[in-house]
């Protein structure tokens, strides 16, 4: 989530997941989390077909696998807490490898480890297929309020302005000798805090002076209407189409259990 | 007198206070003519970046008027002048908020309903006059500083106004970045007010200057014949860089 | 430090969707009231400039560093409407553009990491500020709202963990990470709050939402050097929009008991949902990386024998009397300078 990460997110491509109508991914995309966090977690090879689906999405936009396992670090701290939820879980233990683990636990582990993998793969593919402003059009699409869009592509467009300003005071700081080691180097910090603010502040001031001084009313013309056919559709919803069959088979085969 | 007509703009006794009691400007009186190009040279604190902000209407003049191509600054006009007046801010992060510089440059005309192919159109022309069509579907933050400067002047000529007002253009350029932005200008035939104390910049630039001190004009003349005067300059705290000479009338052509 | 896909069950996951998303739709309305057409421009740059600001660390005990939540400081600096706003954007764009936090679980981290800590903040700060007046009232007042804002959304995560956590865990872990992680950095996000509100009000007070109350007084310069201070006239209400803060207030509490009773009826028939008791680690310090290693897993052990609640509501009293004596004493203070 570091500064310069901004860039790297999108990976120019032509493939058909690149082409496809931003708001169909992105409804493809939350309606495939929510058939992975709607299986039950004793279903393994449903997950195991999930994870599946989701290579196959990456190898039709050819986005490799270093990519998308770099990106996966946002993950880490759920990995741990996932591997931790099994020694410190409640109730009936069981022991592997000469560890006393909760069985209850080692559920709850797995579950959250798989659903919250797959959600973030589904999430990385999204983001590294489509544009950050693509993406913004296809949520305006999708009925996101208009407002919200806005400051959405406001936040996108300066984040990077003002973490090169935040890096700048920090090479100030740093350049005089000073580094945040303990508590009493705080307000110092939050002096560049303070001043970050005035700066972004003054900022939005100006830049809301440069829209009106281009005609700005408060309505924002949205330059790309991007509309998506019936074939784009079916495309972009085949993954979580997919994945709900593949959930239904899973019931049917436990029904048969 | 001119006739409105032919001049682009026209400020007669403006006065400003701020809010706070702060008096900027105490009756400022310029007329600029159709095609000329003219910088408005005064030390910082002078009220440069008030009067500018009068140009467009983003303030109102508590005294005195402004018209641009006849028509006055008002309330009701407001739409009409911001599309005549084309201010180009001193910082272009400020001026570039869209995601790409093809969104940038449209803002404006898709503001006065232009769209579609001639919205594209538009766009390219414009970009085209500033020698940066090949960057039109970068994001802003990609290109360099002279890169954004030029594209931030794009943006405003794309609404075809009356009149360009560049606030420091040379401001944070290095030298080829300069020399870039000028050519551009020279080539562009619409009436400039550039607002500098960059004095070598003027005089490459316009052939009349004004000067703005104390929130009055103090000086209006010809930039040859102004920076030449080095009495009437320190009175109004500007200086010509060390070692810089006016060059003399036969050299300059 | 975002809630990942698959930590809660649908049912908790679906209604905190509906209360962010009436939250917002309050919010849109009243940002747009205090900001007018300025609101796009002027939320965007303090979104960015809020996820600036989370990525500054700042050491907390022990060789761990936490960094900044920043709902209170947006709070205070622009005001709840637009610092729940700016939140939600900033959570939003983390979860879709950089995969930091599940999709299905967004209405979950707005609700918790964006309107809980805004309106406790923006509640704690206006409580406070109008004990002790002045500019040192402001700071103490922003100090104790980012104090009370982080274990308070400690709670509210533990709460919907209570009613629709998937994971089993033992109740004394809870209390690890409520009582212990969440005052610490509770006490860092206050004091980087107050002194960054402090820092702004020395340069720009005017910027300072939560300061627009405070008025130097005017003063008049006599003919011999006689100056007389004209006290300031009635000091201007710095809410504006009172009436539909307070019913926004309300409407939020009232959503939220809506949302316990479907909830719990949701909960109850999945029976483990209910055994599993709210754990922290991990999730709830904003802290997360830095945090998880030493102080979570490390204090686990000590507190292994105090029942959650107990527990909980030990950090919880334990804040709101810190908070006490803090407002207590400034509010004292404030009296001998006047």
């Amino acid at each position: 989530m570091g500064a310069g990460h901004h860039h790297q997110l999108y990976l120019a491509g032509d493939s058909v997941v690149h082409r496809l109508p931003p708001q169909c991914k992105l409804l493809a995309v939350a309606a495939f989390a929510i058939v992975v966090v709607a299986t039950p977690r004793e279903r393994f090879w449903a997950f195991g077909l999930y994870a599946v689906l989701l290579a196959g999405v990456a190898v039709a936009a050819r986005v490799p696998l270093t990519y998308v396992l770099r990106r996966m670090v946002v993950e880490l701290p759920f990995v741990l807490f996932a591997f931790l939820i099994p020694v410190i879980g409640l109730g009936e233990r069981t022991t592997v490898l000469g560890v006393s683990l909760s069985v209850a636990g080692l559920w709850a582990g797995w579950n959250i480890l798989a659903k919250a993998t797959l959600g973030v793969v589904a999430s990385i593919l999204l983001a590294a297929t489509t544009e950050p402003r693509v993406i913004l059009i296809g949520a305006q699409r999708l009925r996101l309020p208009s407002l919200l869009v806005q400051i959405a592509m406001f936040m996108l467009r300066y984040m990077d302005v003002i973490m090169d300003e935040m890096r700048r005071m920090r090479v100030a700081r740093e350049s005089r000798g000073f580094e945040a080691r303990n508590f009493r180097h705080i307000p110092v910090i939050a002096r560049s805090a303070g001043a970050l603010f005035i700066r972004s502040y003054e900022r939005g001031e100006r830049v809301h002076l440069a829209m009106l001084s281009r005609g700005y009313s408060g309505r924002m013309p949205m330059m790309d209407e991007i509309s998506g056919s019936v074939g784009q559709w079916a495309t972009a919803l085949a993954l979580p189409g997919m994945a709900l069959a593949v959930l239904g088979l899973s019931a049917v085969q436990g029904l048969s259990l | 007198m001119n006739s409105p007509a032919v001049n682009s703009l026209e400020v007669n006794r403006l006065a400003y206070a701020y809010p706070d009691g702060t008096q900027a400007l105490f009756g400022v009186d310029l007329t600029i003519r159709r095609g000329e190009r003219v910088a408005l040279l005064g030390p910082n604190g002078a009220g440069k970046t008030t009067l500018v902000m009068h140009l467009n209407g983003i303030l109102t003049a508590g005294h005195g008027s402004v018209s641009v191509a006849g028509t006055p600054v008002r309330k009701d006009t407001l739409k009409e002048i911001r599309q005549r007046v084309g201010l180009v801010f001193q910082d272009p992060d400020d001026q570039l908020f869209m995601p790409t510089v093809r969104d940038d440059v449209a803002f404006g005309p898709a503001n006065s309903g232009v769209s579609g192919a001639e919205l594209e159109r538009t766009v390219k022309g414009a970009l085209e006059r500033v020698g940066m069509l090949e960057v039109i579907d970068r994001p802003p933050h990609h290109l360099s500083f002279g890169q954004r400067r030029r594209v931030a002047v794009a943006t405003v000529l794309a609404m075809e106004p009356e009149i360009l007002v560049l606030d420091e253009p040379s401001s944070n350029l290095d030298p080829a970045a300069r020399r870039e932005l000028a050519e551009v200008l020279r080539s562009l035939d619409v009436t400039v007010l550039m607002v500098t104390h960059d004095l070598p910049y003027a005089l490459e630039l316009c052939e009349r200057s004004l000067i703005l001190s104390d929130g009055v004009i103090v000086a209006d003349g010809s930039t040859r014949e102004l920076l030449a005067d080095t009495e009437l300059l320190a009175r109004h705290r500007l200086e010509l860089p060390y070692g810089f000479a006016i060059p003399a009338p036969a050299e300059h052509g | 430090m975002h809630v990942p896909d698959g930590f809660f069950d649908a049912a908790v996951s679906v209604s905190a969707g509906a209360v962010a998303a009436a939250g917002l739709a309050v919010c849109l309305r009243g940002a747009r009231r205090e900001l007018d057409d300025r609101t796009a421009p002027m939320a965007g740059l303090v979104a960015a400039f809020i996820f600036a600001v989370q990525m500054l660390n700042f050491p907390v005990a022990a060789g761990t560093s936490g960094h900044l939540l920043g709902g209170a400081l947006a709070a205070i600096l622009v005001g709840p409407y637009t610092g729940v706003l700016c939140m939600a954007v900033v959570l939003l764009v983390q979860c879709v553009f950089f995969a930091d936090g599940g999709l299905t679980a967004l209405g979950i981290n707005i609700t918790i990491m964006g309107i809980v800590t805004v309106l406790v903040g923006w509640g704690v700060f206006r409580l406070v500020a109008r004990l002790a007046k002045g500019k040192g009232g402001v700071t103490v007042a922003a100090f104790l709202a980012a104090l009370v804002s982080v274990p308070s959304a400690a709670l509210v995560f533990s709460a919907l963990f209570w009613v629709g956590g998937t994971a089993p865990i033992e109740v004394s872990a809870v209390a690890a990470a409520m009582g212990g992680v969440h005052v610490l950095i509770g006490i860092g996000e206050g004091v980087i709050t107050a002194l960054t509100v402090g820092a702004v009000l020395a340069v720009r007070p005017d910027l300072v939402y939560g300061a627009r109350g405070l008025t130097t007084p005017l003063v008049l310069r006599g003919a011999e050097d006689a100056t007389v201070t004209v006290g300031a006239e009635e000091p201007v209400e710095p809410v504006a929009a009172r009436g539909p803060l307070r019913a926004f207030l309300l409407g939020g509490l009232g959503l939220t008991l809506v949302l316990a009773g479907i909830v719990s009826f949701f909960a109850s028939s999945s029976p483990d949902g209910l055994e599993a008791v709210a754990e922290n680690h991990g999730f709830l310090d904003q802290a997360t990386h830095h945090v998880f290693g030493s102080w979570a897993l490390a204090d686990y052990g000590d507190v292994g024998g105090i029942p959650v609640g107990v527990a909980g509501i030990i950090g919880v009293g334990l804040v709101l009397l810190i908070a006490g004596g803090v407002a207590y004493a400034a509010r004292g203070r404030e009296r001998v300078r006047t």
